[in-house]
């Protein structure tokens, strides 16, 4: 943990009551860094992101942004930081310019640059067509749009976006990625989803949040290299019984799955896949496709949450946060 | 301090853009106005005898005195309507995140707001001020008696403010802190009634306390201090109980 990282959580702890919703969280985020937090519902992801956006207070522990405390020196932590809730927080009845003007000078934008700041902020969002419109009357994409642009008005260093897609149709999904990832070169953002191909989408690192720990904290690449499994799936036109390939060198075992499919394991990073091209072309499997099985995000995911679901979950903070 | 004015600007800003403002504007200045016209022709009854008495009460006292009084009560119901929503709203639409993550602090967060409704009652004060000011047209009027009355109104209105944002710091239905508002007020204002009863002047304390008795020493035009200080207190006291209320949203729940 060095100085120079932009954000840097240390020993976060929160109660609600008798309940820990976050419980010894420590991680710390660099410049231009894209950080996704994942987790199951009600495993703290919200409530980690109100602390460090200073919407919440931590029972014990340290939040820094850019070296400022956000207890001890809130105004200069918070000017750093564009924060977009799970409910983005819109005043309906205003229109887009008047909530995004609004947004500007509470942001601490002198009058005479709000102008080209909302400009700025309505184009990266897409929102230069609606500035006349009242939010009310605009549909859930453009309202998660405003909420984003409300957050990278005043150009924060971080920008925190709370499950940012959430209930938005496939493509206003891609379109809130592509401005994320846009985001991205200037911005260090911290995205919380449980939405997990987007993490593989847009993050360059990964933390898993369970029951209020951390359980996880890799770069993508790092999941890449966990993801790589020691199995093989070959479909043929001709299968042979799985017995067959026992034979083979380097093959541990054999599996027949559906449509001529079969999966094939072999002892990690020998993979018999030259050996099972030359058998198919002798004995006539007609093989057709060959591939490296790959563990998905989900199943590492579900391998780390799914220790005891039966246990009672730590559901109801996000919503009593919320509320 | 900037900020101040900048939330309390939104504030009267959205307040306009629903009709609820138009309609309490519109509501109070018909009342006024018939209690205004009924206090007129009341006058024109008793000017003649008025004559003939030395040192009679003029036509400020008989005027510009009982509308006040009469304003007084209108707005005490209808100042927990325009408060209700200050914070509730907020609350209920959960848009409070938006001025915590904003380098605010939460004073400036609750000095705005109750900047932006005190606007709204000021501009409420103009217009039930503009009454009395329309009889320049055919007499003359009793200046300090006037001012000692407005500010009596405006200090009253402003306590009556301080409740209602305190109020709607602590829900998020809108209702409920209009409901709150409006009893607490109720109570203050009848809180001198206590002990009348019984033939003995009313007790001390509760005297002391009622926001009617020291509205009505202004409206007779003796201004005191006391009563200046009475109002500031009020005012400070219930400020500070919101802002502690809005921090409190931060920290343990």
């Amino acid at each position: 943990m060095n100085d120079t990282s932009l954000v840097q959580v240390e020993h976060l702890f929160r109660y609600y009551g008798d309940l820990c919703a976050v419980r010894d969280v420590s991680f710390t985020i660099e410049r231009g860094e894209v950080m996704g937090f994942l987790g199951p519902n009600g495993a703290g992801k919200s409530t980690t992101m109100q602390i460090i956006s200073g919407n919440l207070a931590p029972s014990a522990g340290q939040v820094r942004i850019d070296g400022f405390d956000i207890l001890d020196e809130p105004r200069l932590a918070k000017a750093r930081i564009g924060y977009l809730p799970e409910q983005p927080p819109l005043y309906r009845e205003l229109t887009v310019d008047e909530f995004l003007r609004y947004c500007a000078r509470l942001n601490q934008i002198p009058r005479e640059q709000c102008t080209a700041a909302m400009d700025a902020a309505k184009q990266r969002c897409g929102l230069a067509d609606v500035g006349r419109r009242l939010i009310g009357n605009l549909s859930k994409g453009y309202q998660q749009r405003v909420g984003i642009a409300q957050a990278i008005i005043h150009s924060p260093a971080v920008v925190i976006l709370d499950e940012p897609t959430v209930g938005l149709d496939p493509i206003q999904i891609r379109e809130i990625r592509a401005l994320i990832r846009d985001l991205a070169r200037e911005h260090s953002v911290i995205l919380s989803t449980h939405i997990l191909p987007e993490v593989e989408a847009i993050c360059d690192r990964v933390q898993i949040i369970h029951r209020g720990e951390l359980v996880l904290h890799d770069s993508i690449a790092g999941l890449r290299r966990r993801m790589q499994s020691s199995a093989l799936v070959a479909t043929f036109h001709n299968a042979p019984p799985p017995v067959r390939f026992e034979s083979i060198p380097g093959v541990l075992g054999a599996e027949e799955l559906a449509d001529g499919r079969v999966r094939i394991h072999y002892p990690h990073g020998e993979s018999p896949a030259e050996h099972i091209v030359e058998q198919s072309v002798a004995q006539g499997w007609r093989l057709y496709d060959i591939s490296a099985e790959r563990v998905s995000l989900e199943e590492i995911f579900v391998d780390i949450t799914h220790t005891d679901a039966a246990a009672p979950e730590t559901g109801g903070p996000e919503e009593d946060a919320a509320a | 301090m900037k900020m101040v004015t900048v939330i309390a600007a939104r504030e009267l800003r959205t307040m306009f853009l629903s009709p609820l403002a138009w309609t309490v504007l519109a509501v109070v200045q018909a009342i006024i106005a018939f209690q205004f016209l009924v206090q007129i022709d009341f006058f024109l009854q008793v000017q003649p005898r008025l004559a003939s008495i030395n040192n009679a009460p003029g036509v400020t006292e008989l005027i510009v005195s009982p509308l006040f009084d009469w304003a007084a009560i209108v707005l005490l119901l209808v100042v927990p309507m325009i408060t209700m929503r200050l914070v509730s709203d907020e609350l209920r639409n959960q848009t409070l995140s938006l001025l915590f993550s904003a380098p605010l602090s939460m004073t400036e967060i609750i000095l705005g707001k109750y900047l932006g409704v005190l606007g709204f009652l000021a501009l409420v004060l103009c217009l039930t001020a503009l009454m009395p000011l329309a009889l320049l047209a055919g007499g003359g009027l009793d200046f300090g008696l006037l001012a000692a009355g407005l500010l009596g109104l405006l200090l009253l209105l402003a306590s009556f403010a301080a409740v209602g944002l305190f109020m709607s710091t602590l829900t998020a239905q809108p209702t409920i802190a209009a409901i709150a508002t409006f009893g607490v007020l109720l109570l203050l204002w009848i809180l001198d009634w206590a002990g009348q009863g019984t033939g003995e002047t009313p007790s001390g304390v509760f005297g002391y306390l009622s926001i009617l008795r020291h509205y009505e020493a202004l409206l007779r035009g003796a201004f005191n201090s006391a009563d200046l200080a009475y109002y500031l207190l009020f005012i400070v006291t219930f400020i500070v109980l919101s802002i502690r209320r809005l921090d409190s949203y931060r920290l343990q729940h």
